[in-house]
């Protein structure tokens, strides 16, 4: 069986990834796309450290954090929906009325 | 049984949620808005007094450890609840005659509320988890409520996609804490004694994720926009009951979870702190737009307050307490008055520059605005005088004086901003001559009982600091 070290590694490799497509992407929606890849690397996290230790509570935290992450899914489309009807862009340079 | 005496002992936090439940039902319904906004008031009126009646008690934990009832937590949800009920009050208004008014507003407020609580009393990372969400997302849609602003909906936009960035960073905390101490209980982690990479580094990432919420610079980018963008009302929601929400969670992790390692952690505290003071206020300086100065300045509120935490102590953190009470009674009431403002359409009464003359305009909101402001300045003898005087007494206590005299400084600088727009509203002519619409009666006996709050509080500090002292 592979050990755990591979497991976190993978997933803190998919959480870098993910931190560096949300740095540097323009589109909203790329961008929080990349937000769900972090989440789902910290799922993986939380899976392999609940099954090494055989304890099943991280596994229901996983449950949660996709309730989240499907809840935060649903207002965030809506808000780029919004944006896209006011702005007729999703690209965040150029949504920039907000600035000193 | 066991279930049924816990949902009582949480009972302010069930009274809201049942309230969220029953208000968006009627809105579903097409009940008039004054149904849907009195119904809300009612319920949040029945929560606070629970949570009144529960100050004096003992902490003790509920659901199998997962939140805590009475002591600290009884404080912070009576802190969450007066938040909540003043914004639900001053919310009216504003919608009916600013933005775009739909009766759901109240529904997400108390689901935001609910979030809250939890957070607030939250003694298990998964139950932190919950309550942050749970309020971060309600305050996405509050902050885009009016969809065809265009700065409400961008102000939605960049709250939404930095909090969801800043959740991962927070998850992936918890995540390695829980490889650490093999559970999530705050408890379990503070008992941790083999201190590896997962501990450090989940420890790191929490607070990371803590800092985003409680907008400490260097994570402070969203809040100006955020702030500058969302309706009024909400903006004072957002600035006090949440960042309590926050504050209160962030006590119980590094007096709980952190306790092993919070000579390490104050380290870090202390610089974030000094960031915080010292950028909140310089860039307040130069703003030109009422709304943006007070995000500023609420930024750096949040740095008084993380001096308060650097310090570690029992009175650290109970002056903590007293400064997130006074912060959320003046500066409600001040985004209360420039809620007021906006009803004005011929001018943007965001602006600092329109503000000349506004003080003879409708005096008496001129006045309650200045004290609120007087009171951020931290003049005595109101209440934010108070409030800093405990926080930077327990930074010298704790021997942190160069951290309390950069506090006093900064305080005093602050001063000038906060100063400027009462100069420009009695010592300037107004460029053109215009009425304020009405007050309206229940908005300013909201205004008033929160400037008379902040008057005779900061008077007689004593009444609220005994009640924590007690803890």
């Amino acid at each position: 069986m592979l050990s755990l070290t591979w497991f976190l590694a993978l997933s803190a490799i998919l959480f870098a990834i993910g931190t560096i497509g949300v740095l540097t992407r323009k589109n909203a929606i790329v961008i929080f796309m990349s937000v769900e890849l972090m989440l789902n690397a910290v799922n993986l996290t939380l899976v392999a450290f609940s099954s090494f230790m055989g304890d099943i509570h991280g596994q229901i935290l996983v449950f949660f954090s996709l309730c989240v992450a499907a809840a935060e899914a649903a207002v965030g489309l809506a808000i780029v929906i919004a944006i896209f009807r006011n702005n007729l862009t999703v690209d965040i340079t150029k949504i920039k009325l907000l600035r000193w | 049984m066991e279930l049924l005496n816990d949902i009582n002992l949480y009972l302010p936090a069930t009274v809201i949620a049942i309230a969220g439940l029953v208000v968006m039902m009627l809105s579903a319904f097409r009940a008039s808005h004054s149904t849907v906004l009195w119904t809300s008031v009612s319920f949040t009126a029945v929560a606070l007094a629970r949570a009144v009646a529960d100050l004096g008690t003992e902490t003790q934990l509920v659901f199998h450890d997962m939140a805590a009832v009475g002591g600290m937590a009884a404080f912070g949800t009576v802190i969450i609840l007066l938040g909540t009920i003043f914004t639900l009050l001053l919310s009216k208004d504003y919608f009916e005659k600013v933005g775009e008014y739909h009766s759901e507003v109240y529904a997400i407020i108390l689901f935001a509320t609910v979030g809250m609580i939890v957070l607030a009393t939250a003694t298990n990372l998964v139950t932190v988890f919950l309550g942050l969400e749970t309020m971060s997302i309600a305050l996405y849609v509050l902050a885009g409520v009016n969809k065809t602003d265009k700065r409400s909906i961008e102000a939605a936009l960049k709250y939404f996609l930095l909090g969801a960035f800043s959740t991962g960073f927070f998850l992936y905390g918890i995540a390695l804490l829980y490889g650490a101490a093999g559970s999530t209980s705050l408890e379990a982690i503070g008992a941790v004694t083999d201190k590896g990479l997962f501990y450090w580094a989940g420890a790191a990432l929490l607070l990371t994720g803590f800092f985003f919420k409680i907008s400490a610079v260097p994570f402070h980018m969203w809040t100006p926009d955020v702030y500058q963008g969302s309706p009024t009302p909400i903006t004072g929601y957002m600035a006090t009951a949440a960042k309590t929400a926050g504050f209160f969670s962030l006590i119980f992790i590094l007096s709980r979870a952190l306790g092993t390692s919070v000579d390490q952690w104050s380290e870090v505290i202390k610089v974030i702190a000094v960031l915080t003071m010292v950028f909140g206020n310089i860039i307040a300086l130069v703003q030109t737009n009422v709304k943006r100065m007070l995000a500023y300045s609420s930024i750096a509120h949040a740095g008084y307050v993380l001096v308060g935490l650097a310090a570690g102590t029992e009175a650290g953190y109970t002056a903590v307490q007293f400064y997130l009470f006074a912060y959320t009674i003046m500066n409600i009431g001040a985004f209360g008055v420039i809620a007021y403002y906006e009803r004005y359409k011929g001018l943007d009464l965001t602006e600092l520059d329109n503000f000349a003359g506004l003080g003879f305009k409708q005096p008496m909101m001129a006045v309650m605005l200045s004290i609120f402001l007087f009171s951020l300045v931290g003049i005595p003898p109101l209440l934010g005088f108070a409030g800093k005087y405990l926080v930077f007494a327990a930074a010298v206590q704790a021997n942190l004086i160069s951290l309390a005299v950069i506090g006093v400084l900064t305080s005093a600088a602050a001063a000038y901003y906060y100063l400027r727009v009462m100069v420009y509203m009695y010592m300037r002519d107004a460029h053109t001559e215009f009425e304020l619409p009405a007050v309206g009666l229940t908005y300013s006996l909201v205004i008033g009982f929160l400037a008379v709050l902040t008057v005779a509080l900061g008077v007689m500090p004593w009444t609220v600091a005994d009640l924590l002292a007690a803890f």
